[in-house]
């Protein structure tokens, strides 16, 4: 059984880190976007491990990064939300693009 | 019991300074009157401490001793200590200070007891007194600025004690001013003496004196002479005497120990204390005995027709003092200090004397007193000694003082000197004369005033008792006999540039007949002025107008004030003018302009702040792909560094 070549597994990682830029970016919904920020995270997640598997010359404590991503993509949604549910309530929806009070 | 009293030099100012800071934290709200008593108990126990002060240095001799309290400014070479010189010279006017000081802050308990600012009154006379001392006792010219600057400062505070009336805050600020302008030579003298001895301590400083007036001579003439502007302003010396007869406005005590008895001193002890950097200073000393006799004739002059009676006194004080240049000029440095002394104690007591019929009449002009003898002996007799003191009457204080400057101008070569300062005597017992004439003696001219007057409180009177006998025995307790008295044995060799320049006996003939004419002078005055004022003959009024044209001059004090204010002064408006258009236009125009730019650059820049999310997400992935593009061109080694 031939292992799968690592450039193949950095492939996968920057599709899937592109698909959520470009969700970030084409999207209006913000709940959308934030999903798309956890495709980018999970993206990356899937580059440590990668590398980790296979460039540790001792053992595989790169993947410790994985768990800390994890842990401020699970803080990070939770703020998110929170943050799109206030302004939610303060105006009735969830298109950022008429959330522009910030306008200089 | 064998206490270092000199040791406990700082403690002569740091008591005021205490009482200063007391009166000004609580005395607005609590203590009030109690103000005065704190700060005359200070100052009671300033006045014992400097006085054994002063009799340890006497018992010591010649004593040079430099208590160092920390060292204030150490940067490379430049080392300023705040440190008390103790020396003949500041132990004599620690002790004038103090004592003078203290007796006239007992007298404020009693002139200042209605008014509702007394504790803004006994917060900065105190204050004042700490910074005398100060000025007195440094030992280097930076301290000395120090105290120099801060009594000008409660001397401003002070004149203008009363601001509510206009009169004495312009008074304030043209003293301010006045000042600055000779504080501006003081500063000069100072960075001068730094750069050319390298040290401003007098015991640094005096000893290379010599050496560098070989090389440099016109350096030290230009170091003196800025030191002198500096002793013009303070002391109110020409040109800028102007501002002390305007002095007058402050109440009366602070005339009395500011403006006759101390601050204005400190030009004097400048010079003197500055005597071996004077003594090789080529013509600088002439210029101060020159500046020094014409200010004597001068205000004399003028005090001939003031009819306020502080105001003559203050001419008669810028008149005394330009006897005390006259002679540090001819080389009589003790002679200044000793006239300094007694001068202390007679017009303090004049000034006091003349507070306390201002407190009984609440009048100055002596047009309206007349008769007041009746009503307050104890003044009037006070006031008779000290007028006697000023006139040069022996055996009073102020003959022994005054006639040994006069005689010094003689002997050491300047008998134009000598003429203008027996001059100025006879003017002076005239003038004396006349101001005791019109306040106490004849009828009175104002029956009103003359019905309320009353003798003041013993807080006022006991003060003016006890200057009373300085006035009287001073001259004769320090100056006899003349030219050898136990003053020139304390400060000879302090004061003189070399201890024993007068080793043979003085010679009591020339001195006799110097004096003689000096006497004859003053009662030659006192006698014009008794015919004028008590026998009407001839009647003042038919001599004023017999002189008309000299009259309205000295009316007028010589135009000075109209002279310095248009023509000085508005050359001076003029270049302020044109100075503040530059700063509004240029100045502040550059600046309004850069401010004009940053408000444009930053309207322009508010467009970025879209407020869509959308578009930070995009500068955001912009600028992530420009970082990968560049880190793959390196990486690829398709850009090189």
């Amino acid at each position: 059984m031939t292992l799968v070549p690592l450039p193949a597994f950095i492939a996968v990682s920057a599709t899937l880190f592109f698909i959520g830029v470009a969700g970030v970016l084409v999207r209006r919904n913000a709940v959308v976007i934030l999903m798309s920020v956890e495709l980018m995270l999970n993206a990356t997640n899937l580059a440590f491990v990668a590398f980790s598997r296979r460039l540790a010359v001792a053992g595989e404590r790169g993947s410790v990064f994985v768990v800390f991503v994890f842990v401020v993509a699970a803080a990070e949604v939770a703020v998110g939300l929170a943050i799109i549910l206030a302004a939610y309530r303060n105006r009735p929806t969830v298109d950022v693009d008429q959330l522009d009070e910030m306008k200089g | 019991m064998n206490i270092d009293v000199v040791g406990l030099v700082w403690l002569v100012p740091g008591i005021p300074l205490a009482a200063a800071i007391v009166n000004g934290l609580f005395g607005r709200r609590w203590l009030h009157r109690a103000t005065g008593v704190i700060a005359s108990v200070a100052l009671g126990l300033s006045a014992v401490l400097g006085v054994a002060i002063f009799f340890a240095v006497v018992a010591a001799g010649h004593v040079a001793r430099t208590v160092t309290l920390y060292e204030w400014i150490g940067a490379g070479d430049f080392h300023v200590n705040v440190a008390a010189l103790v020396d003949p010279l500041s132990a004599t006017m620690v002790a004038v200070v103090t004592v003078v000081s203290f007796l006239i802050h007992v007298f404020s308990n009693g002139y200042m007891e209605h008014d509702p600012g007394i504790h803004r009154f006994f917060t900065w006379l105190p204050l004042f007194v700490f910074l005398m001392l100060t000025l007195v006792l440094a030992d280097n010219y930076l301290l000395m600025f120090v105290g120099w600057e801060g009594v000008g400062l409660c001397s401003y505070l002070l004149i203008g004690f009363w601001f509510e009336r206009p009169a004495p805050y312009t008074a304030a600020n043209k003293a301010f001013w006045m000042n600055r302008i000779g504080d501006w030579g003081f500063t000069i003298g100072t960075i001068l003496t730094f750069l050319t001895f390298g040290s401003l301590t007098f015991h640094d400083v005096f000893p290379k004196v010599a050496g560098v007036a070989q090389t440099q001579p016109l350096t030290i003439t230009f170091i003196a002479l800025a030191f002198f502007l500096g002793a013009t302003g303070k002391s109110a010396q020409l040109p800028l005497y102007s501002w002390l007869p305007d002095a007058m406005e402050g109440p009366t005590p602070v005339s009395a120990l500011i403006h006759a008895a101390t601050m204005v001193t400190a030009g004097v002890y400048l010079v003197a204390r500055s005597t071996p950097l004077f003594a090789v200073a080529g013509p600088a000393l002439l210029v101060v005995a020159i500046i020094g006799a014409v200010t004597a004739l001068f205000a004399a002059t003028i005090a001939l027709v003031q009819v306020d009676i502080k105001r003559v006194l203050a001419y008669s004080t810028v008149s005394q003092l330009g006897y005390m240049f006259l002679a540090c000029g001819v080389g009589a440095p003790i002679a200044a200090v000793f006239h300094l002394a007694t001068h202390a104690f007679f017009k303090a007591l004049l000034f006091l004397g003349s507070g306390s019929v201002i407190h009984a009449t609440e009048e100055q002009d002596m047009r309206r007193m007349g008769g007041l003898r009746r009503k307050m002996p104890i003044t009037y007799w006070t006031f008779l000694l000290a007028g006697g003191a000023l006139a040069a009457i022996p055996p009073l204080a102020g003959f022994w003082s005054k006639d040994e400057i006069v005689g010094a101008a003689f002997t050491n070569g300047q008998p134009i000197l000598w003429a203008v300062g027996v001059g100025t005597g006879l003017l002076t017992a005239f003038y004396t004369t006349r101001m005791i004439y019109l306040t106490f003696h004849g009828e009175p001219r104002d029956h009103h005033l003359y019905d309320h007057a009353h003798e003041s409180p013993a807080v006022m009177t006991v003060p003016l008792l006890l200057l009373c006998v300085g006035a009287v025995f001073a001259g004769l307790v320090l100056g006899f006999p003349p030219e050898a008295g136990f003053i020139h044995r304390f400060l000879e060799g302090t004061v003189t540039a070399e201890a024993a320049a007068q080793s043979e006996l003085p010679n009591y003939v020339l001195i006799a007949g110097l004096a003689a004419t000096a006497v004859v002078a003053g009662l030659i005055g006192i006698a014009i002025g008794y015919a004028m004022y008590a026998r009407r003959r001839p009647d003042p009024a038919a001599v004023s107008r017999a002189v008309g044209p000299i009259y309205t001059l000295l009316w007028n004090k010589y135009f000075v004030d109209e002279l310095y204010d248009h023509r000085i002064l508005e050359g001076g408006r003029a270049l302020f003018g044109a100075a503040w258009a530059f700063d509004a236009h240029i100045i502040d125009g550059i600046v309004d302009r850069l401010a004009w730019l940053v408000s444009l650059l930053g309207s322009g820049l508010r467009r970025v702040q879209t407020g869509i999310v959308g578009n930070y997400a995009l500068s955001i992935a912009a600028g992530l792909l420009i970082l990968i593009v560049v880190y793959g061109g390196y990486a690829t080694g398709v850009l090189h560094r």
